[in-house]
């Protein structure tokens, strides 16, 4: 396991979201009957090991008016996977960009990058103005806008 | 460096979108708090007073508006992002295809997997879209077939192979 019982202890009591108090770690601390700076330290370990990415907010992006959510799927030659991944995932528009496994013969795609907007003409812009500066214009793609979402953050292991 | 092509000629990406948007119940206030705080947050005594102080407000107000975005789902959570591999869990994408005429019932019954979120209905002959998280690596073969079972269609695990940008970073 990679976690001790402390640090398990520690993750649930903020998976929900950190305490909106002046003194949040004291706060934690007082429920795990540990000191404040004890509490820190545990944190510190945690993201130092990767195990926490970062802390911060995340939005609801469809409430702040990214309504166009568009995932764009490449179908890329392997040994070119690197190279368009990484000028993808350059791009500001792009907000992730990872290589997934084809399953042939009904999902030819191996590249996946999502981009979000205000609404889908604008998204589609951005894409054609991706496959322009890349040269992406030999790489089948497919844009697919996301309809109706029915759970957003819903799992308990996440 | 981070670059868009679509802006390259004026200014970055994010301005532009952020232009398109329409006026948000967001003061200039919220939106350098969103701004500021996806991007991370000071872990010490006090970090809400530090971040308050950067973004040249109180700490009272920075908790206050904090709650407030909270309370009406403006945003999600304030809180920690996992890296679920690394916690020793599974991670996946996984699609299905799915006929019009059974697709609310299985987007109900799939739902109901407490290790599924962000479940999309995509423009696509594979049509529904979600993340699977689970407390193991092993468990991620589980849950696919118990959903296969449950639903009598076949699920398509897509789990990460390289990622090459996460940066989900909304400009508002």
């Amino acid at each position: 396991m990679v976690l001790n019982d402390a640090e398990q202890q520690l993750i649930s009591l903020i998976q929900g979201g950190l305490p909106l108090s002046s003194r949040p770690w004291a706060e934690i601390g007082r429920k795990m009957n540990m000191d404040e700076e004890d509490v820190l330290q545990q944190v510190r370990s945690l993201q130092e090991r990767g195990l926490i990415k970062r802390f911060g907010l995340v939005v609801r992006h469809h409430e702040l008016g990214y309504t166009a959510n568009a995932m764009v799927v490449w179908d890329v030659p392997d040994d070119q996977v690197q190279s368009v991944g990484e000028a993808l995932g350059r791009h500001d528009c792009v907000t992730l960009c990872y290589q997934r496994p084809r399953r042939l013969p009904e999902w030819p795609y191996n590249l996946f990058c999502m981009i979000h907007g205000k609404d889908r003409e604008r998204v589609l812009e951005i894409i054609d103005e991706l496959v322009e500066t890349e040269g992406l214009q030999d790489i089948p793609h497919e844009v697919l806008f996301s309809g109706e979402r029915f759970k957003q953050r819903g799992a308990k292991y996440l | 460096m981070r670059y868009c092509s679509v802006a390259s000629a004026s200014s970055s990406a994010a301005q532009n979108i952020s232009d398109l948007l329409p006026d948000l119940l967001l003061d200039a206030i919220d939106r350098a708090i969103i701004n500021q705080l996806q991007k991370g947050f000071p872990i010490c005594e006090r970090p809400y007073q530090e971040a308050a102080q950067s973004l040249g407000i109180s700490e009272t107000e920075l908790i206050q508006r904090l709650q407030a975005m909270l309370d009406d789902k403006r945003l999600s959570r304030f809180g920690p992002l996992y890296h679920a591999e690394r916690m020793g869990g599974g991670l996946s994408l996984c699609a299905m295809a799915v006929p019009a005429e059974d697709f609310d019932e299985v987007a109900v019954q799939v739902n109901r997997f407490p290790e599924v979120a962000h479940n999309y209905a995509r423009d696509h002959d594979l049509n529904m879209w979600f993340v699977l998280a689970t407390e193991t690596p092993q468990r991620i073969d589980e849950v696919l077939k118990e959903i296969q079972a449950r639903t009598g269609y076949p699920v398509y695990n897509m789990p990460k192979k390289q990622e090459f940008f996460v940066g989900l970073h909304f400009e508002v």
